[in-house]
């Protein structure tokens, strides 16, 4: 029976006051000697919870007990049996609410740091030259195209690539990544190790074609013409707005904007880049999920004297990362709970200048589980503001749709898969991530871009859908 | 890498390119624009395809300076690339046979103007054009805009050519004086004179089709910078425009979202009018 060290091994990370004047990643992440000694905490069950918690059923005791014995190399050969881009989900899944929900140790005490062991080993590969190569299959002679080089883009054409066929990506930003370079910041995801991750990706013979916007510049039947399966990855990018008056005054983003300027375009860096970004002294950010932790931290690092959020539900019903919101909290975000916007004020130059809101409290749960807020009568104030970001969610472009006719998307454009397959309405298409889900997490999508991968292999080898 | 084979300088900054993108001129049709972006620092620019050779797989670009991209875009030639080409985005022009049209262009919008005239042409309409500028030495393509039209009217705010006159005013002379005549208007321009046309129209009851360019980053719908409210709702010019049906279209809105990163605008020229400067001084 091993001895039971009840509580985390804590990671290192910059100091609140500093980080929030700079863009440089938060967490420093484990050391060696950090990472054996949290790997040891894991009691080795018989019967492990934790796979299971995992999207893609990474062999976490396994790595972690490898991790124990200071046998890194194997260790993270391991985690890349199952997840081909760990150093990203080592940073940006919700471990919490995945593999460490379900960690028995977590039943009495801390469950085990599974996330930081993870993004430590893929950081050691890392530091230990090039990541390797591994071998590919002979060429197919079967050529596949992938929409969009997010995280569901990248796994599928990795795992293709490794059976012998002929990969093309096709990316509509000038830079691959997806939400990894657009949406997720920098103090969060260095972009380097998204660089890495897509270089990995190359080096496996995947070709990549940037400026190339699916639906407009060739459209999918086209494609189909000179590829035998098409991959359907290109995310869920049209930002929601929620139909208040004042949305449309000047300092109104959507939160895909805002971090798009930040982030892709490195508007954080102008004049030095072209991009401009509102460098707003009082700054709200309207939702609870990780956006929105993103852009109110953005906003805070780009100057913002106070930044805002306001979420209609308590801290309980938050869906981000709970990382994320300690590490919000630290930084010193200001939390309007309970907070319904009801409207945006502008001044005569249409610019905002203040957000009415609405007090609500918590009734019956509602579909989602979570409690549902009630608005109280009469409860209405103010918040000054001269920057407003809506991040409340969104949904898959409607460029692809529109012009096949016969894929299947429900009302709100997300693609109808088969959960099973990956397998669309339209023959040889394939769909995965968030453009078939709406809008979820990193690792969900790697796992739908795993499962259509060895699907796409099977069609491409029987012929058969 | 997409590479400038042509350059030619149509009026004082204003200036015409001819870029190799294939991608974009295989599926290029009047009404459409393209995002391109210089080098790595620079940000990504919305500009209207002006002409397209789907066998050359070149598009025609054309510009003003009026902001630092634009102005270090104007210093590129031939030989020179810009890194991003994107497109053919927005939705292309419902080209059909209406009848007799009018297509107005006003200052640099003479070049968006251009394709969608020839365009209604071919489709076997009546054309007829007015063009526009604050003063003569502004216009360019008359020659081109009177080989796609019927009936081409010249007219400079201050007379120095054609006649003396915004575009709004031949404009009205036609509604007025040939009433019913008149099947369809667009008009491309500044905001401002977009504006005044809608105006102008409502009126008469004779549609009239603006083509906006708004603020944007990725153009394929997923920022919403470009967002304008149209048709009673709020729109995004990028995926729901380019077009829009002038009269519904909030434009106090959007003259002022137009304004919101002006100081931003100066402080870029500013900076980069500094460091082109000890450039020269440099390479003197």
């Amino acid at each position: 029976m091993p001895k039971i060290i009840p509580t985390r091994t804590p990671m290192a990370e910059q100091p609140p006051a500093e980080r929030v004047r700079n863009f440089d990643e938060v967490p420093f992440g484990y050391t060696p000697a950090e990472a054996v000694a949290e790997a040891e905490r894991c009691l080795l069950c018989k019967r492990p919870t934790c796979i299971d918690g995992c999207p893609v059923h990474i062999n976490i005791v396994g790595f972690l007990e490898l991790t124990a014995k200071g046998e890194f190399r194997a260790a993270i050969n391991l985690i890349k049996e199952s997840d081909a881009l760990p150093a990203i989900t080592g940073r940006v899944c919700p471990q919490e609410a995945q593999c460490e929900k379900v960690c028995v140790m977590a039943r009495k005490y801390e469950p085990v740091a599974i996330g930081r062991v993870e993004r430590f080993l893929a950081d050691w590969e890392a530091s230990q030259g090039d990541l390797s190569v591994p071998d590919l299959a002979p060429p197919s002679g079967k050529k596949v195209a992938v929409v969009g080089a997010g995280p569901a883009g990248l796994t599928v054409a990795a795992d293709l690539a490794r059976l012998g066929h002929q990969v093309t990506m096709f990316e509509a930003l000038h830079e691959a990544g997806g939400v990894l370079v657009y949406g997720i910041p920098e103090f969060r995801l260095p972009k380097t190790i998204v660089q890495r991750e897509v270089n990995y990706v190359c080096s496996l013979g995947v070709s990549l074609v940037r400026d190339f916007v699916v639906g407009m510049t060739a459209t999918l039947d086209e494609l189909l013409e000179d590829y035998q399966a098409v991959f359907l990855g290109s995310g869920a990018g049209l930002p929601w707005f929620l139909d208040i008056p004042g949305e449309n005054l000047s300092g109104v983003y959507s939160a895909n904007e805002y971090l798009t300027r930040s982030n892709l375009m490195k508007a954080y860096r102008f004049p030095e880049y072209d991009t401009p970004i509102a460098r707003g002294r009082r700054v709200i950010t309207i939702g609870g999920g990780n956006v929105a932790m993103d852009a109110c931290r953005t906003a805070l690092r780009l100057g913002a004297e106070e930044s805002i959020v306001v979420y209609r539900r308590s801290r309980d019903e938050m869906p981000a990362r709970l990382e994320e919101i300690h590490h919000a909290e630290q930084e010193g975000i200001q939390f309007n709970y309970l907070t319904t916007p009801l409207a945006i004020l502008g001044d005569d130059r249409g610019q905002v200048t203040e957000l009415e809101c609405l007090r609500n409290e918590l009734g019956e749960p509602d579909a989602s589980g979570r409690r549902r807020p009630v608005a109280i009568p009469g409860s209405n104030f103010r918040i000054p503001a001269d920057t407003v970001i809506m991040a409340i969610g969104q949904s898959p472009s409607p460029l692809i749709p529109r012009t096949t006719a016969d894929l299947t998307t429900k009302r709100d454009g997300v693609v109808v898969i088969d959960e099973a397959t990956g397998k669309t309405s339209k023959q040889g298409v394939f769909a995965g991530g968030d453009v078939a889900t709406g809008g979820a997490t990193v690792i969900l999508a790697m796992g739908q871009g795993r499962t259509a991968a060895s699907a796409i292999d099977e069609y491409l080898k029987t012929g058969v859908w | 890498m997409y590479r400038i084979i042509e350059k030619q300088d149509l009026a004082p900054a204003i200036k015409l390119m001819v870029v190799e993108a294939p991608h974009v001129a295989r599926k290029a049709r009047a009404g459409q624009f393209v995002i391109v972006r210089i080098d790595e620092p620079g940000e990504r620019i919305p500009l209207t395809i002006a002409d397209h050779d789907a066998e050359q797989g070149t598009v025609t670009l054309i510009f003003q300076e009026v902001g630092k991209s634009t102005m270090q875009m104007g210093t590129l030639a031939v030989g020179d690339s810009l890194i991003t080409v994107a497109g053919p985005l927005g939705h292309p022009t419902g080209i059909a046979a209406y009848g007799t049209v009018v297509c107005i262009g006003g200052g640099v919008g003479i070049a968006p103007v251009f394709p969608i005239a020839r365009a209604l042409k071919e489709a076997g309409n009546r054309v007829v054009s007015i063009i526009g500028a604050r003063s003569g030495d502004l216009l360019f393509w008359e020659e081109r805009m009177r080989s796609a039209s019927d009936e081409l009217i010249v007219c400079t705010d201050d007379g120095s050519y054609g006649r003396k006159a915004l575009v709004t005013e031949p404009l009205r002379e036609i509604l007025e004086q040939r009433p019913g005549e008149i099947a369809h208007i667009w008009a491309i321009g500044p905001g401002v004179m977009m504006k005044f046309v809608s105006r102008t129209t409502q009126p008469f009851g004779v549609p009239t089709t603006v083509s906006l360019n708004t603020v944007m980053i990725d153009g394929t719908g997923m920022c919403g910078g470009c967002r304008v409210v149209a048709n009673g709702g709020a729109q995004f010019v990028c995926v729901d425009g380019p077009e829009f049906d002038g009269w519904q279209v909030d434009w106090d809105l959007l003259l002022s979202r137009l304004q919101y990163y002006r100081p931003q605008e100066q402080e870029a020229i500013a900076a980069w009018q500094r460091g082109s400067c000890h450039a020269e001084e440099a390479t003197a």
